[in-house]
């Protein structure tokens, strides 16, 4: 067996950089990332046959039951290569598999020498697998094409290796073929591992750098700071100091995953593992930050850092109101393991007391919703999502717009939206549709590759606003599932945008302001008016609806007023039938909202907010 | 002092179900058996579960009304057989009221005479409307002429209290269509008038034909406008309007069906029939198989619920605000009766009655009683 016995095998901070193996998994959701790993865990023997469990690394229920990896995780997997005979440490840095993590994505590929690009022999490369293999190379890693899933009877391992290997220039006997299921083909892999990525270099000398690829806050002890050592040696005793911010920490403890945590007296060059200070936020230790000896601290960072940038917000709100406190409260907790999320209180005449949220992006704020609701047990109302607007108004000054509300009524000189590279890959057999989705979003074809006879890869520049709003449902329908998407953002362009409004009766209903393309305007006016007069029950009175940019009405719909609510029967057994209608009609109104005089559902708002551009829903 | 009671006698037969009837009520052929075998023994299971009745309460009877179903398939003599038996064992009041429904096709002047001569004193024809198209949607078989014939021999039976029963709002049925109804009903000798829109209930025949799109139903403000039709040429004959759907000459209103709305003990005999006695209501067992097999084994009741003080309440309201009378405002709370002014300025509820202390309905304001009663509740 070349596993190793980890008593044996060569120790943190006593281990030869040459010994070492870095490397990180590129893989689309669902491509079996986590069963592979969970074969490596098995097969390397850190986890015992008894102990093993179903996507081991996946600690978040949240993941598990959504198959896909928030926080990246590292693990030591002793092993002794099949080939030279000689033992090795091979660290596995997870990394999040989603375009919204993108900046979180680089920097374990930061912390790494080599990347398995995982692909399932039964589907092909995705969107976002592609970007994150371009980072990649970017990166100058060293990739090892690998095919998974090869026990599937629908399994096409041929078409793919050569997808693969024009991909990244290799020959398609390059791709290895491995089975995360049954095992096979692992141990080859891990050997393969040992071969082709380089160890790790460093100036074992020098002064401590650690870049820090992921910062997780634990209950029981604070943040837990993931790193990947560069240069020189971190130990307990070392003070140690985060060189953007210049915070000083006590080292509490150091240690590697394996895959439990277990303490270790340091880390050296090249090695990976974990380092505990007693800090309760992560964003004391953010992701891309480098840690060094506070006594004998390093010039320089590592490059590469960056502050998390939100890129869609949406206002979240609790239904019943005096869940606000609980909101906050859980707001807070969130806060601590996601330095991505930012917040602040809002109010909203229609939908009360809440928070105006940013995140990185789409699946970013499914997940915090998510979260919020099932480990807060709160019932949450969002917004539409929108993104960040800089608008420059006549006399010069600017205002950064993270709200429609806020969108300033007039004296607008310019306005600017954040614009993003888009990589659509799909069958060919779209090209047309997918070329006319995205004109009609306004987008601006880049260019188009072929990467097999009947799949492509076509890149757009589009306005982010134009992709939060139901892109990727649109996206879906139009490629039947097939098509998958990334985009990362490139910057921001002038755009003729208006702030498109909902009345009520009158009633300015802020939660359904929205910015839009001036073309737009009309579209999305109509829309949705047409979607409240469906939803708005009708009332003792008649409702207009109307949509308007500034005072000008641009869409109108009408609620007839109710002419008859009474029963006209009221008999013997009616009565307690009509009482119970009573009682349920009691419980009815408590979840109405008043806007104005007009009694409008909960579920009316929820359904009218309804994007439909649940990101997970346009993978599958 | 005891509550008045009454007596609810339910018949749960019908040659033909009709459209848009969901009564508890079952054709021969549903029950596998002509008229005869299926209600044979019938009155005898009524007579049982009155004398169980009358374990619970025992007092005079005010009121009874024999209903349906289709009470006049029951022979008079059968009829008569329960009336006695309640007479013996309770005690009749002076002046009871004892109402029985036909169909206008199920009776001639011989059973009509029949009928006087066992002591029912008022008659409710279901009339529904003159027009036969209305008629056909909802699916009734009587001929509209037959309701003339009937109403005249009713009359010259000896009943004095005769009502017509309408139906309005019926898909198909135009403004005039419905003025022609009221027409007719005004052109009889009756003394008492109830118009229903109609309610589309859940699993009907009708409700499936409109859910397939067979049928429009008409929009609801031409059905409200029918309503006001309604009650001002009802009321212009002399007809006055004393329950929501209800309008009857002066001293001619169905003294049965004000004990519902007054909240007084009435029991209900016969399969699914409900009974209300000091604040407690039961309900029979539904089908009439299971509710003889029930009966026999001592009790028929299939469920209960003892009124909370707050459900009392909820049940006064929604039943008070149905007549000319209203609620007292003196029996709301102060903050119940601000949010009742929207109404009062909204021309909903009537401002001398709000003076004199009541709150009651205006016209337009009957037309939205349950949301008036809502906002008193919540």
């Amino acid at each position: 067996m070349p596993a190793i016995n980890l008593a044996k095998a060569p120790q943190p901070a006593s281990t030869n950089p040459a010994q070492i193996r870095n490397f990180c998994i590129i893989a689309h959701i669902d491509h079996g990332k986590s069963t592979l790993a969970d074969r490596m865990l098995q097969i390397t023997e850190v986890v015992e046959s008894r102990n093993m469990r179903e996507q081991y690394l996946d600690r978040m229920d949240i993941e598990r039951e959504r198959g896909i990896t928030i926080k990246s995780q590292a693990v030591r997997l002793p092993w002794k290569s099949g080939i030279d005979g000689k033992e090795y440490i091979l660290n596995m840095i997870d990394t999040p598999g989603h375009v919204d993590f993108t900046y979180e994505v680089s920097r374990s590929l930061a912390a790494c020498e080599g990347a398995i690009l995982l692909v399932d022999c039964a589907q092909g490369i995705e969107a976002q697998t592609l970007a994150n293999l371009y980072l990649a190379m970017e990166n100058n890693l060293t990739i090892i094409p690998v095919l998974n899933k090869i026990d599937l009877p629908a399994a096409q391992p041929e078409k793919f290796a050569e997808e693969l290997a024009k991909l990244i220039g290799c020959k398609p006997e390059d791709c290895l073929r491995v089975s995360g299921k049954t095992g096979a083909g692992v141990e080859e892999l891990l050997d393969q591992i040992v071969a082709q990525i380089p160890a790790p270099v460093g100036d074992a000398s020098a002064p401590a750098r650690a870049l820090i690829f992921d910062s997780v806050y634990d209950t029981y002890r604070g943040v837990v700071t993931y790193v990947r050592v560069v240069d020189g040696h971190l130990s307990t005793k070392d003070q140690i100091q985060m060189i953007s911010t210049g915070a000083r920490h006590e080292m509490l403890e150091v240690g590697v995953i394996s895959p439990e945590p277990v303490a270790s007296k340091g880390l050296g060059v090249g090695e990976v593992g974990y380092l505990i200070t007693g800090v309760k936020d992560v964003r004391q230790s953010r992701v891309g930050d480098t840690v060094t000896n506070y006594n004998k601290p390093a010039r320089e960072a590592l490059a590469g850092y960056k502050d998390p940038k939100p890129m869609v917000f949406s206002g979240l709100y609790p239904i019943d109101g005096a869940e606000y406190p609980l909101l906050r409260e859980a707001l807070d907790k969130l806060q601590l393991n996601d330095a991505a999320l930012v917040y602040e209180p809002e109010t909203s005449a229609a939908l009360g007391f809440g928070f105006r949220c940013g995140f990185l992006g789409l699946l970013h704020m499914e997940i915090v919703r998510e979260r919020l609701e099932r480990e807060a047990g709160l019932s949450l109302i969002s917004t539409a999502p929108n993104v960040v607007y800089r608008v420059v108004q006549d006399d010069g000054k600017e205002l950064i717009v993270t709200n429609p509300s806020e969108y300033p009524e007039a004296k607008i000189s310019q306005v600017f939206e954040p614009i993003v590279r888009a990589t659509i890959l799909s069958p060919t057999e779209f090209i047309g549709s997918i070329m006319e989705l995205c004109q009609d979003r306004r987008g601006i074809l880049l260019g188009m590759d072929y990467l097999s006879e009947d799949r492509v890869e076509i890149r757009y520049t589009l306005p982010l606003g134009e992709i939060v709003f139901d892109f990727f449902d649109n996206l879906k329908s139009r490629t039947r599932g097939y098509a998958s998407l990334d985009y990362e953002p490139t910057g921001e362009a002038e755009a003729d945008l208006v702030k498109v409004d909902i009345l009520l009766q009158g009633e300015q209903v802020d939660a359904f302001s929205a910015i839009v393309h001036k073309e737009k305007a009309y579209a999305y006016g109509v829309m949705m008016t047409q979607k409240l007069r469906e939803l708005i029950p009708r009332q003792q009175f008649e409702v207009p609806i109307q949509a308007a940019i500034g005072s000008r009405i641009i869409a109108r719909e009408n609620i007839r007023a109710i002419r008859k609510d009474v029963l006209a029967k009221c008999y013997g057994g009616d009565i307690t039938r009509k009482r119970k209608l009573l009682e349920k009609q009691k419980e009815g109104k408590k979840r109405m909202k008043m806007v104005g005089k007009v009694e409008v559902p909960q579920e009316a708002f929820i359904a009218a907010l309804a994007t439909n551009a649940d990101p997970e829903k346009s993978k599958k | 002092m005891a509550a008045p009671l009454s007596f609810y006698i339910h018949v749960p037969y019908c040659v033909k179900r009709c459209g848009y009837c969901d009564f508890n009520t079952y054709t021969p052929s549903e029950l596998n058996g002509d008229l005869t075998s299926v209600s044979a023994g019938y009155v005898d299971q009524l007579i049982k579960e009155s004398t169980f009745a009358k374990s619970r309460i025992n007092q005079e009877i005010q009121t009874i009304f024999i209903g349906g179903g289709t009470p006049t398939l029951l022979d008079p003599k059968e009829l008569a057989r329960i009336i006695t038996h309640l007479k013996e064992n309770f005690g009749f009041s002076q002046n009871i009221e004892i109402t029985i429904e036909a169909n206008p096709d199920s009776v001639n002047s011989e059973k009509l005479e029949k009928l006087r001569g066992i002591g029912i004193n008022r008659i409710s024809f279901g009339m529904q409307s003159s027009v036969s198209h209305v008629l056909k949607v909802l699916d009734r078989t009587h001929n509209p002429e037959n309701v003339a014939n009937s109403v005249t021999s009713a009359k010259a039976a000896g009943f004095d209290e005769i009502n017509l029963d309408l139906i309005y709002g019926t898909p198909g049925e135009s403004i005039s269509n419905w003025k022609s109804s009221i027409d007719t009903v005004l052109s009889l000798p009756v003394s008492h008038i109830s118009a229903y829109a109609l309610i589309l209930e859940e699993g009907t025949k009708l409700a499936n034909q409109v859910k397939r799109g067979e049928y429009q139903v008409p929009d609801d403000a031409e059905t409200a406008e029918k309503y006001l039709i309604a009650d001002k040429s009802f009321s212009a004959q002399g007809f006055n309007w004393y329950e929501l759907s209800n309008w009857a000459k002066p001293g001619s209103e169905c003294k049965h069906n004000l004990a519902y709305w007054k909240g007084d003990n009435w029991w209900g005999l016969g399969p699914g029939a409900h009974s209300h006695i000091n604040g407690e209501r039961f309900w029979n067992i539904k089908h009439p198989k299971s509710y003889a097999e029930a009966l026999s084994n001592g009790s028929a009741i299939a469920g209960s619920e003892i009124l909370s003080v707050e459900e009392m309440e909820s049940e006064r309201i929604m039943l008070e605000i149905r007549l000319p009378s209203g609620i007292e405002k003196a029996s709301l709370k102060s903050a119940q009766i601000e949010k009742l002014t929207e109404f009062l300025e909204g021309g909903e509820l009537n401002p001398d009655s709000w003076r004199e202390g009541r709150i009651a309905l205006t016209p337009n304001g009957r037309l939205v009683a349950d949301r008036i009663v809502r906002k008193i509740l919540f």
